[in-house]
């Protein structure tokens, strides 16, 4: 069977790793590059960068990063953010990315997601979602509403419609951010998680609220999602990748065990 | 010098990363002449099975491919490329190079797991193999290890025999096939960490016979 994937993010800026609490307060915490290896090397199943530098005219900074990050490590890593266009994702996919986030500009227009798809595979395609719970009203019948620019601006789409229709559209895979957990270390969104993963046919990563390994069983089981995504929780040193692993494999998950 | 085959089948410069960060000298190509001057083929690939075949064909590389086989030549076979060397696949309805017999399926859309849940299509993460016979290339493999898998098709060769390999999800099918100098896998070695890499390892220095 399928291992439950656990994904290590890292918010890079700058071409420096960086953190900070529901998008705010950013401090370095160290070389993408470096910290990529250690992850890799102790058993971490996939990455996710996100580069979070404020200047479009900084990519290549990005691309030199992922350009490194593909020659140290050979596990599926994916890269999102200022994504724009399809030749934005062509130049990460050629740097040795395997997938491709697109978040905002994919709200902004769809069609990124096809085009994206058509262009190379279905498989390289993530949408990232950020969400907000507002609860049922109207234009939002599920209650989650998408929100962009880190939660700044509500989008006044239902989260569950978006994801039916990004998976229309060909996406491969959903990476779903829940805003209000986010950097809380209190625990995943488990409704929000099982809503979206019962009702597409695509995996789904639950990202935002880790802060204890049980989080992720939680969210792995009640919350029927395909992989976890963590960041604080390794980063500051509180546990381990093997500590994670050795704990969801003592609960009955099938996770890998050895790399 | 070992050949990367290139025939717009995605992305080719992870596997060529990952044989250079190994230390073997490769070229990612899809000249004639420098795929028979080369001393072992690698034949990766994702995408659908009807555009690679289509590419191939294009491209003279069916024949080349063809070729190399006959002669006795390691040929490693990866994801759409392990798939194509098959006779037939039902994606696109594609007729297939024919090396080893038998046919690519695809997964059934009411995919379930042992316990009755829905199984998500692409087979997309990582998983298990289990051996069915010994092969020099899967010498350092444990039986834990895992490998990356991501695809909607499944290998169904039609004798046992060509089965090295097997993996389940929802249904058990052939992920590792053997046939004398040809070694295909369904999941991506050069993806796969550790196991991945020894795979790819020996297949560098592998002289194409499969009995030992």
């Amino acid at each position: 069977m399928l291992s439950k994937r656990i994904i290590v993010c890292l918010d890079v800026r700058d071409g420096k790793t960086t953190k900070g609490i529901q998008f705010k307060d950013n401090v370095d915490i160290g070389d993408p590059v470096e910290m990529a290896r250690l992850y890799y090397e102790t058993g971490v199943d996939e990455i996710v960068f996100y580069d979070i530098t404020a200047s479009y005219e900084k990519r290549e900074i990005m691309i030199d990063v992922v350009r490194r990050v593909a020659e140290t490590i050979f596990i599926p890593f994916s890269v999102g953010g200022g994504i724009r266009n399809v030749e934005d994702m062509r130049a990460v996919l050629l740097a040795g990315a395997e997938k491709i986030s697109v978040n905002s500009a994919a709200v902004r227009d769809p069609s990124l997601i096809s085009k994206g798809a058509e262009a190379f595979g279905s498989q390289c395609i993530v949408l990232g979602m950020d969400v907000k719970h507002v609860g049922p009203r109207p234009g939002i019948p599920s209650g989650y509403e998408i929100v962009i620019n880190g939660g700044r601006t509500d989008m006044g789409m239902d989260a569950l419609e978006w994801a039916r229709e990004a998976e229309r559209l060909g996406a491969g895979e959903i990476c779903l951010n829940a805003i209000d957990a986010d950097g809380t270390r209190d625990g995943y969104e488990l409704r929000l998680t099982a809503l979206i993963s019962e009702n597409v046919g695509i995996p789904v990563i639950a990202s935002g609220g880790a802060g204890k390994p049980e989080h992720l069983y939680d969210v792995l089981t009640k919350g029927k999602a395909d992989a976890a995504l963590i960041a604080s929780m390794v980063h500051y040193g509180t546990y381990t990748l093997g500590q994670i692993k050795a704990y969801l494999a003592n609960r009955g998950l099938k996770i890998r065990q050895t790399w | 010098m070992i050949a990367i085959i290139d025939y717009d089948a995605g992305n080719l410069t992870s596997v060529a990363r990952a044989v250079s960060h190994l230390g073997f000298r490769c070229a990612v190509t899809n000249d004639v002449e420098a795929i028979r001057r080369s001393e072992r083929i690698i034949f990766p690939g994702v995408g659908a099975a009807g555009s690679a075949m289509a590419s191939l064909r294009r491209l003279g590389l069916d024949r080349c491919l063809a070729e190399a086989f006959a002669q006795g030549k390691p040929i490693l076979g990866i994801c759409v490329g392990t798939q194509v060397v098959l006779e037939y696949s039902e994606e696109n309805a594609t007729s297939c190079l024919g090396f080893i017999p038998g046919t690519v399926k695809a997964f059934p859309g009411d995919l379930k797991d042992a316990a009755g849940q829905r199984l998500k299509i692409p087979h997309m993460g990582w998983n298990r193999i289990h051996r069915v016979r010994p092969h020099p290339l899967l010498a350092d493999i444990r039986e834990t290890d895992e490998f990356y898998f991501v695809h909607g098709y499944y290998p169904q060769p039609r004798a046992p025999e060509w089965v090295v390999g097997r993996t389940e999800y929802g249904v058990t099918f052939a992920s590792v096939m053997g046939m004398r100098n040809l070694f295909a896998t369904q999941f991506h070695p050069e993806k796969s960490g550790r196991p991945g890499l020894s795979i790819l390892r020996r297949f560098c220095r592998w002289d194409g016979k499969a009995d030992r």
